[in-house]
């Protein structure tokens, strides 16, 4: 962690004037919302947008849950009675995969990304490095505007027959394979969600460089700031591919390309590849803004610097340097030479050394420390966890020979939600409840979090580890029916999913609750432990904070 | 809401522009769905996206130039501005690295295809003549002689790539104004105006490149639809050429703030963020010469014409 003492003089000053000038005058309701500029207000609404996104992502997998609850095919036939398009039972079976398409794309694009990187990237990232807003002011807020047409495309697209591809889009069923406008609206979909993304990064990293307070070196930027660094800069070298690979398929599909119709000499393959190298960083995307959050935490709560700081901010660059070099391992099945796929496996599990650099070192952050079970820590110390989890099943699946076997099996399944459901996921309960009080001014109630955080801890696991034993046993993924054998599992994690589902009962009663009659929250109410610069603010912090920049104290922490 | 302000950062009011972007990214999307799928309406609704999005650039940007004026961009709003385009372009090179990666599979590792070039149809060789017939580009096909237009092309752009460097060394050394002379008087540029004198030649360069690219385009002896060479032969060089256009476009706004006066030697941050922009261009060029057209047609018949 960082030492961010700061000049008393110059803070001093700030926080007497703020009341009578005009650093608190908001702007009226729709000047406020709909035109803003304020990097705090436009992380508020990327939080909002990213819960309404994860409620529909959320219940879409509630109809999954329930559809696998038993074999045979119960509810997509119902589905198909209240959607446009055919009646029969093919265009029910079609259904089920615009439900893991949709819930696939809603997760990654409009959840996981907006919360992590709109939301407390937005909200922290400036405020971090003692700056008054992001280097962007307005193009930060064309970024999240154009998520909602870009959602809306995606939304109206089963109404329109439903794009059935999976999230990655894979050539030839996204282009010949599904004719209809659907396929089309989520490939614009994307695009507009890629250009959003773009924007941010630029925006980030140019905050990052130039904005950061007088004395915030690089190397004293709290590990959140370089998570969101190195999070940019995969965003903006590796959306931009995606772009491209999608632009093809829209050609293929409408202008009578040949990039992937081997008709025409085209290759399959090739999309492949260029999602995949888009596609890899973009699972880094996603997780390493949580690293950044449980780094926060882990020090908060243990009331110690992190373990490492600059091996761990060094870890995340290695870990985004190494993601874009191994991207083919998400293709060990599809025909790659035996060479290509010893380089990927070996690559793949180099990824491990950074990783362990960043698991010991939390574990070592604890030791020895003044350690608090507030909230926030428990789900940081459940991320470390269930992330490891995650990431041993990784270092199996790296292996070329073995995915022979586990290619697009539940085992997989299982994996990459262990890593994202319940280690982005967690990382953002993590963050939500840390920063909770700062970015409304009124605390969460301890009890109802830890209620929370424990039934929600039991329903993922029960949910996701039988996975790993129904992929072991052969239960394909993207399929709505299974055979008799594999029904105790699949029905012992629907009931997982209602135990997680019934949990949000009480985090959304918590925050709700929280919002209107939670407890007045101090400047810092995590106490000395929690040393970065938005606990030297008021919470909520002014409209304007830093109007008079922090100078950040001189002394090295190391 | 600069009151208290005692930063050089630029604190912006609200602003209805990104909305206003956004809805119209929006209603281009959805207009060319529409518009591919024949719908009714498809083509109106895609040019009303095209004109708000044009619409929303225009207002946003002239705010930028508004506050520019108003002294808003102090030296670290400037650096925030050259931070802005360097990456922005960086992320424009790995959108070509996505069509030059296309390029390369197809002819690094080429299929054994049969082109008719009478009847525009292509055929897959599957026995055991496939391996001879794997060659790139695709047998039967014709190639544009690299030697001809695009090699006049690439001159053309290396040419506007020193134009333009001039442009900028007069603007930073002052070199302006000077009596009205000749057919350089006569659209308003001074004797001694090496700025607007190489601006004036840059863009007429970029027009020139682009004339010359839309009548190779008509003249190409192969049609745009079927086979992976000219799936990727066109998207690759289109993109370009796309990206020419733009940067033609963004010259030409600052050949405009030139006359009004915009620039001085010491802040002219547009000029420097078009020069740049023109410089990618240039190079991605650089690259489609070298492998699409050179490289790339190697060794196959070129089209007479």
């Amino acid at each position: 962690m960082t030492d961010t003492a700061l000049s008393g003089h110059a803070f001093e000053a700030h926080d007497h004037e703020h009341h009578h000038h005009d650093a608190d005058h908001k702007p009226g309701f729709f000047a406020r919302w709909f035109m803003s500029t304020n990097h705090k207000d436009i992380g508020t609404l990327y939080l909002i947008f990213a819960i309404f996104a994860g409620i529909i992502g959320g219940a879409i997998s509630g109809v999954m849950r329930a559809e696998l609850a038993h074999p045979g095919i119960q509810y997509l036939t119902v589905l198909a009675e209240y959607l446009p398009g055919d009646k029969n039972f093919d265009h029910a079976l079609h259904l089920w995969n615009v439900l893991i398409t949709a819930h696939g794309l809603i997760m990654v694009f409009f959840m996981v990304m907006p919360a992590m990187i709109g939301g407390f990237g937005n909200w922290f990232v400036p405020i971090m490095i003692g700056a008054p807003d992001m280097a962007f002011p307005r193009m930060n807020n064309i970024s999240f505007w154009l998520l909602i047409p870009s959602f809306t495309l995606l939304l109206l697209s089963p109404f329109f027959g439903g794009a059935g591809t999976g999230w990655t889009v894979y050539a030839p069923l996204s282009t010949y394979g599904e004719p209809g406008p659907s396929v089309d609206m989520a490939i614009l979909s994307l695009h507009l969600a890629g250009a959003s993304s773009i924007l941010g990064a630029i925006n980030f990293i140019t905050t990052i460089f130039n904005m950061r307070a007088p004395g915030m070196t690089l190397h004293k930027m709290p590990l959140f700031v370089w998570s969101v660094l190195v999070t940019a800069f995969l965003l903006l070298l590796s959306l931009p591919v995606l772009a491209a690979a999608i632009t093809m398929l829209l050609t293929d599909r409408n202008f009578g390309t040949t990039f992937f119709d081997p008709a025409g000499g085209g290759d399959p393959i090739l999309y492949q590849h260029l999602f995949w190298f888009f596609g890899h960083p973009e699972v880094y995307i996603m997780i390493l803004p949580g690293f950044g959050i449980v780094s926060q935490i882990l020090s908060t709560f243990s009331k110690k610097p992190i373990f490492g700081y600059l091996g761990m901010a060094y870890a995340m660059v290695a870990i985004g340097v190494v993601g874009f070099v191994v991207w083919a391992h998400h293709m060990f099945t599809t025909g790659l030479s035996v060479n290509t796929k010893m380089y990927f496996t070996a690559a793949t599990m180099v990824i491990a050394v950074p990783t362990g650099i960043k698991i010991f070192s939390w574990i070592a952050t604890m030791w020895g420390g003044s350690l608090s079970f507030k909230t926030p820590m428990v789900w940081a110390i459940g991320f470390i966890f269930m992330f490891t989890v995650g990431g041993v099943t990784g270092v199996v699946l790296a292996n070329g020979g073995i995915d022979d076997y586990m290619q697009d099996s539940y085992y997989v399944v299982a994996h990459f939600h262990y890593v994202l459901s319940l280690g982005a996921v967690f990382s953002l309960f993590a963050g939500f409840t840390y920063w909770f009080p700062k970015m409304s001014g009124r605390m969460l109630s301890e009890l109802l979090g830890q209620i929370h955080f424990w039934i929600f801890f039991a329903g993922v696991n029960m949910l996701f580890f039988p996975m790993h034993f129904l992929g072991l046993q052969n239960m394909q993924r993207r399929v709505p029916d299974y055979a008799d054998n594999l029904e105790y599992w699949n029905h012992f994690a629907t009931i997982g999913y209602m135990i997680m589902a019934g949990s949000m009962i009480v985090f959304f009663v918590n925050v709700i609750y929280s919002l209107f009659a939670g407890k007045k929250a101090g400047d810092n109410p995590w106490g000395e432990g929690a040393t970065t610069l938005e606990w030297t603010l008021s919470s909520p912090p002014p409209y304007h904070q830093f109007e008079t920049l922090p100078v950040i104290d001189g002394g090295d922490h190391h | 809401m600069s009151g208290a302000k005692n930063h050089a950062y630029h604190i912006l009011p609200p602003d209805i522009a990104p909305i206003m972007g956004a809805l119209a990214g929006g209603v281009l999307a959805a207009g060319g769905i529409m518009w591919m799928h024949s719908a009714a309406y498809g083509g109106a609704v895609f040019f009303l996206g095209v004109a708000l999005v044009l619409a929303t650039m225009f207002l946003w940007w002239g705010k930028v130039l508004t506050e520019a004026k108003a002294g808003d961009h102090t030296p670290v709003v400037q650096l925030h501005l050259r931070y802005g385009m360097v990456l922005f372009i960086a992320s424009e090179v790995m959108f070509f690295v996505g069509w030059f990666w296309a390029f390369f599979d197809y002819s690094l590792f080429p299929r054994p295809l049969l082109y008719d070039a009478a009847t525009h149809t292509v055929s897959l060789v599957t026995d055991a003549g496939a391996a001879a017939a794997s060659t790139w580009p695709p047998k039967g096909m014709e190639v544009i002689d690299a030697f001809r237009f695009p090699l006049l092309n690439t001159l053309i752009l290396l040419l506007s790539g020193t134009t333009i460097t001039w442009s900028h060394h007069a603007l930073i050394h002052n070199q302006r104004g000077g009596a009205l002379k000749g057919l350089w008087g006569l659209i308003g540029v001074g004797e001694n105006d090496g700025v607007k004198k190489g601006l004036w030649l840059t863009i007429i360069l970029g027009l020139i490149f682009s004339s010359i690219q839309a009548y190779e385009y008509s003249e190409a002896p192969f049609p745009f639809k079927g086979i992976n060479y000219t799936s990727a032969f066109f998207m690759a060089t289109g993109f370009h050429g796309f990206h020419v256009m733009i940067g033609t476009i963004f010259l030409i706004v600052n050949l405009m703030r030139v006359y009004r006066g915009d620039f001085t030697p010491r802040q002219h941050f547009g000029f420097e963020a078009a020069a740049w922009y023109w410089h990618f261009v240039d190079v991605v060029w650089i690259f489609l010469f070298a492998t699409v057209y050179v490289w790339g047609g190697w060794g196959a018949p070129v089209h007479a014409g």
